[in-house]
């Protein structure tokens, strides 16, 4: 089932939370709300979920307006980050409610219940009791409780984020495939970035009290809106690199280290202003001295992480940028380098505002490479 | 180490021994009463050899006292079950209306919520018996006086606040999303109030429920003012032992002892629910 939202606003007491946020979510996506803790994004689950009432705007579910339904007429499943399991229930009740709410049989329920734990691999545990299981399987209950009575429309609220490191990968290959066989249509809270590019058809991020910028993880990626969606997805985070571009003699440049490096003619109308330039640490590579568009660095210090090495290095004018590279890829440790930047994975920002320059010949979901 | 050690479990044991028993010997005291005559009784200096006797809860039992005087007709019994009677029938009536309010109070915010709940709890700021006077004029206007019914529902100035103030809390402490999940899997709010937010508030229930039984157990001055001899529970109904020729201590005392037996078995009877853990284990954890 489709979701829509439109226009909805929410506050608490004097506290604006959501101001006017539009959704349009089609049949099967799955949607990552991504964005920092207090951006609204459990807020803005409850009022699909119904527990909440919006302050305005409304919620529509497969063409259904939702203004006055209540949660349990909505055919909703949903996982809540602090599991919000029954604790005077055990497992198999737990994830038996939904079911028991529709009165089906007892033996259709058990058959249920049997076959969901055994997806989840909590078949083992189902006469316990919340407060006996651990972590990892509290929320494999919550997450079959969503998943018992197959809704059409999901809603898991960062049900990974209570959980140790290594399920919370192993969760992360199974969940997409989860998913999938439901066919259902996900909303998936989010506070780390990986798990939103992972397992999202696209991503809304979330910020200021409404969704800032959405479209695919690619997208969001390497097209962010503005500096600080750009900071928040990547690890190592994105190079800003205070620029003015000129008028080169072929075209707009920026100064880098005392060179000249060009940047793309569509940006021709950015030429003056006080700009941030954005370059990812992967598009930033060591090279030999003469190589086109390089300029030499200092290299302070060298972090060597399992699949690739970060380097943090200083330009002349002692700006320091990260230069990440595979592990393995040959590169200096130390001393003097000299580095090229991959011009086409540069962005332009503008510096006052943040606000991504899109240059006057990109179209508007510009250059997905 | 070894030797302080032992020294301060020693210390501590007779430390805990004096405080036990300083509070459990007049009940001890009261025990030892309730199988004596007066004579042995009022014997000076007391002591605690003696022949005991059941005479006392004999006579509390057929309701025959003999006294120096002659027999007096005593309705131990019937005033037993009236406090029996009384505090069931209150807690209940409490019960029932206070949970479902303590629920409301806790759970949705509306206007003027918290100047009501306010406003129940200051029943207990007055002076009992000056809420007493006018209602005894009402009361009796509307029929109402010595009544059983009557009773109960002045008894609710006692039980009603703690059981709303208490059951109130606990219904607080229970995670609201335990309650929305329950919703959202498809389950009505009354079916969520009757099956996640009532057994997870069932130890302050009881708790709730037994204090309330107590002290409702315990009232003296609404039924002394309010009930005549055949309502009247067994607080009212030990002033008959004030006999014009004395007070006859092995009746109080015997009378003390089976009135603690209700609540005493109350008291067992509860502990189970007491103890039982609130959201252990719900949330993360």
């Amino acid at each position: 089932m489709s979701i829509q939202l439109s226009d909805v606003r929410k506050s608490f007491t004097n506290d604006l939370v959501l101001d006017g946020v539009s959704l349009d979510i089609p049949t099967g996506e799955t949607l990552v709300l991504f964005g920092p803790s207090g951006a609204g994004k459990t807020v803005l689950l409850r009022l699909i979920a119904g527990v909440i009432d919006p302050d305005g705007g409304r919620i529509i579910v497969n063409g259904a307006d939702m203004e006055g339904v209540v949660p349990e007429d909505r055919g909703i499943g949903m996982a809540f980050q602090n599991f919000a399991l029954f604790p005077h229930m055990d497992a198999h009740a737990n994830i038996a409610s939904p079911l028991t709410a529709r009165r089906e049989t007892r033996s259709g329920i058990k058959a249920r219940v049997k076959e969901v734990a055994t997806l989840l691999k909590i078949d083992h545990v189902l006469a316990h009791r919340p407060m006996e299981l651990s972590n990892g399987q509290k929320q494999r209950t919550a997450l079959g409780r969503a998943l018992a009575a197959e809704p059409s429309i999901l809603l898991l609220d960062d049900p990974l984020r209570n959980v140790d490191a290594k399920l919370r990968f192993e969760m992360r290959l199974e969940l997409p495939r989860l998913l999938k066989e439901q066919n259902a249509t996900v909303i998936f809270v989010t506070q780390d970035y990986k798990e939103a590019m992972a397992l999202g058809d696209r991503i809304a991020v979330m910020g200021d009290s409404g969704i800032v910028q959405i479209g695919t993880p690619e997208e969001i990626y390497l097209r962010p809106s503005s500096t600080r969606i750009a900071r928040l997805f990547g690890d190592p985070t994105i190079n800003l690199l205070d620029v003015v571009p000129e008028i080169g003699a072929h075209g707009p440049i920026i100064q880098l280290s005392g060179r000249e490096i060009a940047i793309s003619g569509s940006y021709a109308g950015a030429v003056g202003q006080a700009c941030s330039l954005g370059i990812r640490p992967e598009a930033i590579h060591f090279v030999e001295p003469g190589a086109p568009g390089a300029f030499p660095v200092e290299i302070e210090a060298e972090t060597p992480l399992n699949e690739k090495t970060v380097t943090l290095a200083a330009t002349r004018n002692n700006r320091e940028i990260l230069v990440s590279r595979p592990s393995g890829a040959p590169g200096p440790d130390r001393g003097s380098a000299h580095v090229a930047f991959d011009m086409g994975n540069a962005l332009l920002f503008d510096l006052a505002t943040g606000a991504r320059m899109i240059g006057t010949d990109a179209p508007a979901n510009e250059m997905s490479k | 180490m070894d030797q302080t050690s032992t020294l301060e479990k020693v210390l501590r044991r007779v430390a805990i021994s004096l405080v036990i028993l300083f509070f459990m010997f007049p009940i001890f005291w009261i025990v030892l009463m309730s199988f004596q005559t007066n004579e042995t009784i009022l014997r000076v200096p007391p002591s605690i050899v003696f022949e005991p006797t059941l005479s006392n809860y004999v006579a509390l039992i057929t309701g025959r006292l003999e006294t120096q005087a002659g027999t007096l007709e005593v309705n131990f019994m019937s005033n037993l079950w009236n406090s029996l009677f009384l505090s069931a029938g209150s807690v209940a009536v409490g019960l029932i209306l206070g949970i479902p309010a303590a629920y409301a109070f806790g759970r949705i915010k509306f206007r003027g919520s918290e100047d009501i709940a306010f406003t129940l709890l200051s029943f207990r700021f007055a002076p009992p018996l000056l809420v007493l006077l006018p209602l005894t004029i009402y009361f009796q206007k509307i029929g109402l006086a010595d009544t059983y019914f009557g009773l109960i529902w002045v008894y609710q100035l006692i039980v009603l606040p703690l059981i709303l103030w208490i059951v109130r809390g606990y219904f607080e402490d229970i995670p609201a999303d335990i309650e929305y999940a329950y919703r959202i899997a498809g389950h009505s709010w009354f079916s969520t109030f009757r099956k996640v937010a009532l057994p997870l508030a069932m130890p302050g229930i009881a708790a709730a429920g037994l204090l309330a039984f107590i002290f409702a157990w315990n009232n003296f001055i609404f039924a002394l003012v309010l009930a005549s001899a055949d309502k009247q529970p067994v607080t009212v109904g030990a002033l008959a032992f004030v006999t014009a020729s004395g007070i006859q201590y092995g009746q109080v005392a015997a009378g003390i002892v089976l009135s603690i037996l209700p609540t005493l078995a109350l008291a067992l009877y509860a502990q189970r629910y007491l103890v039982e853990g609130l959201s252990l284990g719900a949330v993360k954890g």
